[in-house]
């Protein structure tokens, strides 16, 4: 296998369309936003942020612009900054929600949408793989 | 002298896990999805019947947070509880772990120049414990030992799919210098195809995966050569999961028979996989540590 320096390695990943893949840049950025969401795997902490959100929220070091985007639940500015799915999936379980429900809202079609397409056999790959080739 | 006799890939889809807790397996939904596992779950019941398990999975910011991103981790406990994953933890047996075979993998794996993260303490998230329901359906107590392989594929980079397969093959001459008599699988757990964030969520690609399923099968190598790019193109940024397949596939040696196979689409946002391999000779290469090579350090790791 050819030699890869890093540069080029996550240089490809901004080429994919509709896709924000976990790097270290993005981990460093919302590093305490994922912390937060993983604070609510504890049923007392669930408790607390649901009773206050942004009260809950002042306890932890995360910029306006994240607290903004969690408060709105906007899941795909949360992923521009620095959110990973896996650590916002228990913001989204805290609010009762599937991974079907959840992932729905970040592509512009309603859950009922997206279920459609899903049981249809998902969406196609084609036109959706690089932005540079457009196929 | 322990043998790897069979590994099995499988996804290992949450919802998977939901629908068996709850009862909805035969709901028309469901149905088509577990139907594929009636034939391993009759032979891992009747026939394999393995005394351990190395489960390569990975953890979904369950029991490790970002403050802590091992590589390849493998978990040495006595045993493993489900862990909460924000709804309770799942109603299924403690996994037992083979603490004995667990520190003898890793001690060899580190002398092979894996430079392995031992966990002696960790909760196991649906990664690990829906594949061993789909395998076993409801059992009071799981029938075998488990020993967790946790790997990174959350943050990038994740290992290459090479390091994957060569990591498999340093795993099984782990396994066939362990003094005791035991039947051991391996398996390679997540995937296939599925995106679960931003716009292009959904994404499903049933053509690439059936070819990496056959590309399990027989002595190709091709797989160790696939970029991480190309997982992420074709079959969504959370296909990358199927690198732990490798691991599995690695560790089978030079050539494997498939004795089942079995792909689903959909289950939630994610194409099902699953296949079970057996391999022809166990060969696998020797190793090409100075430290793995060497009768000596052998000796004392023993
Ligand atoms: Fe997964």
């Amino acid at each position: 296998m050819s030699k890869q320096d890093i540069h080029s390695y996550l240089a490809e990943f901004d080429d994919i369309p509709g896709t924000r893949v976990y790097t270290a840049k993005r981990a460093r950025k919302g590093y305490q936003l994922n912390q937060f969401a993983m604070s609510l795997m504890k049923e007392e902490n669930r408790k607390r942020f649901k009773e206050n959100e942004e009260a809950y929220l002042d306890e932890w070091d995360i910029t306006p612009e994240q607290r903004k985007a969690l408060l709105a639940r906007d899941y795909n500015t949360l992923l521009d900054l620095g959110g990973n799915i896996y650590f916002l999936a228990k913001v989204f379980s805290t609010d009762g929600l599937s991974f079907v429900q959840a992932v729905s809202t970040m592509t512009g079609m309603s859950v009922e949408e997206y279920q459609a397409m899903m049981n249809a056999g998902g969406r196609s790959p084609v036109g959706l793989r690089s932005i540079k080739e457009k196929n | 002298m322990a043998r790897i006799q069979a590994g099995i890939g499988c996804s290992h889809i949450p919802v998977l896990g939901f629908a068996h807790d709850t009862d909805k397996e035969q709901t028309d939904y469901f149905k088509p999805a577990f139907d594929g596992f009636n034939w391993t779950r009759k032979w891992m019941k009747e026939e394999a019947k393995p005394d351990v398990i190395v489960l390569v999975y990975n953890d979904h910011a369950s029991a490790f947070d970002m403050s802590i991103i091992p590589t390849f981790a493998i978990g040495t406990a006595e045993k493993f509880n489900p862990a909460d994953e924000g709804f309770g933890p799942r109603p299924v047996p403690v996994v037992e772990g083979h603490p004995d075979l667990a520190w003898h993998i890793a001690q060899s794996l580190i002398l092979d120049e894996f430079d392995m993260t031992m966990i002696g303490e960790m909760d196991v998230d649906h990664g690990l414990t829906v594949p061993l329901t789909m395998m076993y359906g409801d059992v009071e107590k799981w029938p075998v030992k488990v020993i967790p392989l946790a790997v990174n594929v959350v943050t990038y980079p994740p290992p290459s799919g090479n390091r994957c397969w060569a990591l498999g093959e340093a795993i099984a001459r782990a396994v066939e210098s362990f003094p005791e008599d035991l039947n051991v699988q391996v398996w390679g757990t997540g995937g296939l195809s599925h995106q679960l964030q931003g716009p292009r969520a959904g994404l499903i690609n049933k053509e690439w995966d059936n070819a990496f399923l056959d590309k399990l099968i027989g002595d190709t190598q091709e797989l160790r050569k696939v970029p991480h790019i190309e997982y992420l193109r074709e079959t969504g940024s959370e296909g990358i999961e199927m690198v732990m397949w490798l691991i599995m596939r690695g560790a089978l040696g030079k050539s494997t028979k498939a004795l089942h196979r079995h792909y689903h689409v959909p289950v939630s946002n994610t194409a099902l996989g699953h296949i079970v391999l057996e391999p022809v000779d166990n060969s696998v290469p020797p190793s090409p540590t100075l430290e793995g090579n060497n009768d000596a350090a052998q000796a004392m790791i023993d």
